[in-house]
């Protein structure tokens, strides 16, 4: 081997270890543990073939946070996405007070999830949260958002919707600006509509960001759990559950490490998908130019 | 743009604030109820008297002075050793050539998608085996490599001339010197962007640090505000809200103070 060889590895050395040790090694092991049975007091984890993954496809709260995982992502990554395109176009012309509109969608961002959460608790709390007081002053009776069923998973998506936009707004301003003026002027000459002008020039130049954006909302919306623990622990009856919550209920409130591998395996898989989604795309990114 | 008529420029200029409103609304009710006695936080009355009193009750009611400086510790730990073990990385992958690079940068790349967090179930037995769950390392200790930190200063230090190199070499500098006056300077950038988004999340993050702690001595600022609001011991909600903004202010302030620093770096790092 040559010397400079041993160089790069002795300089790769300790993140790659760091980074097998933790993200590596134990998505294998995830997936070994998925055909084990979990150990419990004397009895030992044994080999079981497909058992867990028998169970899974029986088990209803499975399916049912999937479906929920499914119309969370499916509601909130273009709800968030068409709000930070309208952000961005607004703040991205000239009006009185614009770095304060800027720094009114951005806040969120900087906050902790669980500080959001906190803070949409109390917004949504019965009878005297914000929400409810304005419906009482126009004359609504008190709602429940997050006790009951039918409402939950909507009044928990307004706030990753609400976090999420201004993230996303920053892309598409950051797109906006590299646009070339002469697309508007040629628009103008012809006459187009503000919507002519948006839908066959803005938005297909912003679809290389757009992708970029929905990739990671499409991530988070399968990874950011936070707010679940403290708006309504996933009740009622499951109706909140994400896969990634139910993940840590099944591996840390019931201790049922070989089921929560397998529910992990699903969770990997999902990414995996999107990962080879998000190279067909980038492929294709590069003749919107 | 093209030359819009006045009235138009008056909508949506309104329909610009009235959505900055609406999104800043939340915070500020938050805040409202924060600054002001209990008794205020079910009715609005604009002439409520200021206390601080609800934050001195939070800071009182539970010990999160010492969150903080375990959330300090964390974030510092992670993004220092972060930034350190990836710049070596980033240098081998950008400058060498040698047997089993792309792969390497392949397994490298899995990570931005694959992070730690989500295997969280075999990473608390890797921590139990190691004996340090319930340890502010086991917090950090899974972040310490990062993909993300990787990738960006490879690209960074691929943009640098290799001529640079060699006429440094030449010289005889060797490659702590190379990296200390050329390349780290140069790519300083985005050594701020980097950090910056590194300890937003690691000072927002909630789950993994959740489950690894079970103690005062460990949790970070997040797990102690959730473990406060949780307790139903009557807390009042304005007492949280201050609990809220606490554990919020440190970011929320430097985020006002160096907004603009903020949303370019935040930009600078998600654009890969």
């Amino acid at each position: 081997m040559k010397r400079t060889s041993i160089y790069a590895w002795l300089m790769l050395l300790p993140a790659m270890i760091l980074l097998m040790a933790f993200t590596h090694y134990p998505a294998l092991e995830t997936i070994i543990t998925s055909f084990h049975s979990t150990a419990r007091g004397r009895r030992p984890s044994v080999f079981v073939g497909l058992d867990n993954y028998d169970r899974l496809l029986g088990d209803d709260v499975f399916w049912q946070v999937l479906w929920n995982n499914f119309l969370y992502a499916v509601v909130t990554i273009p709800l968030s996405i068409a709000i930070a395109i309208s952000m961005a176009l607004l703040v991205n012309r000239k009006l009185r007070g614009r770095s304060f509109a800027r720094m009114a969608y951005f806040t969120p961002t900087v906050l902790p999830l669980i500080a959001v959460a906190n803070i949409w608790l109390f917004f949504y709390t019965p009878g005297f949260g914000l929400i409810d007081q304005i419906r009482g002053a126009l004359g609504f009776a008190e709602q429940n958002w997050i006790g009951q069923p039918e409402t939950v998973l909507y009044a928990m998506m307004a706030v990753t919707v609400w976090k999420e936009a201004g993230f996303f707004m920053i892309f598409y301003l950051a797109a906006l600006q590299t646009i070339s003026p002469s697309f508007y002027e040629a628009a103008a000459i012809e006459g187009a509509s503000r919507w002519a002008v948006f839908r066959r020039i803005t938005f297909p130049l912003l679809m290389p960001t757009t992708l970029f954006v929905s990739v990671n909302a499409v991530i988070n919306a399968f990874r950011l759990i936070d707010h679940i623990f403290v708006m309504t622990g996933g009740g009622p009856n499951n109706a909140s559950s994400l896969l990634f919550y139910y993940i840590y209920q099944v591996a840390f409130r019931e201790w049922d490490t070989a089921y929560g591998a397998t529910l992990t395996v699903v969770l990997l898989l999902i990414l995996s998908f999107l990962a080879i989604g998000q190279f067909f795309f980038l492929d294709r990114k590069v003749h919107y130019k | 743009m093209t030359k819009a008529p006045n009235i138009d420029g008056v909508l949506l200029t309104m329909a610009a604030w009235l959505l900055a409103l609406l999104w800043i609304l939340p915070l500020v009710y938050a805040g409202w109820t924060a600054f002001h006695p209990a008794a205020y936080e079910i009715h609005f009355d604009l002439f409520a008297p200021l206390t601080l009193e609800n934050f001195s009750n939070a800071w009182g009611q539970a010990p999160f002075a010492r969150y903080f400086l375990n959330t300090t510790i964390l974030v510092t730990m992670i993004v220092s050793v972060q930034v350190v073990l990836a710049t070596f990385a980033a240098y081998a992958f950008a400058l060498y050539e040698f047997p089993g690079k792309n792969i390497l940068f392949a397994l490298v790349l899995v990570q931005l998608l694959v992070t730690p967090d989500i295997l969280l179930v075999e990473n608390y037995a890797t921590m139990r085996r190691l004996g340090l769950v319930d340890t502010i390392l086991a917090i950090g200790l899974p972040y310490m490599g990062s993909a993300f930190a990787i990738f960006l200063l490879r690209q960074t230090f691929m943009t640098i001339p290799k001529e640079l190199n060699e006429a440094a070499r030449i010289e005889g500098a060797n490659v702590l010197t190379l990296l200390r006056r050329v390349y780290v300077p140069l790519a300083k950038p985005t050594y701020l962007a980097f950090g910056l988004v590194s300890v937003s999340a690691h000072w927002n993050d909630f789950l993994w640090p959740l489950i690894v702690t079970n103690s005062v001595e460990t949790r970070p600022v997040t797990v102690g505000l959730s473990v406060f609001a949780a307790t139903d011991s009557g807390v009042e909600w304005s007492v949280i809200n201050a609990a809220t903004l606490m554990t919020s202010a440190p970011l929320l302030i430097a985020f006002l103070l160096f907004q603009r620093q903020f949303v370019q770096n935040f930009m600078r790092a998600g654009i890969k």
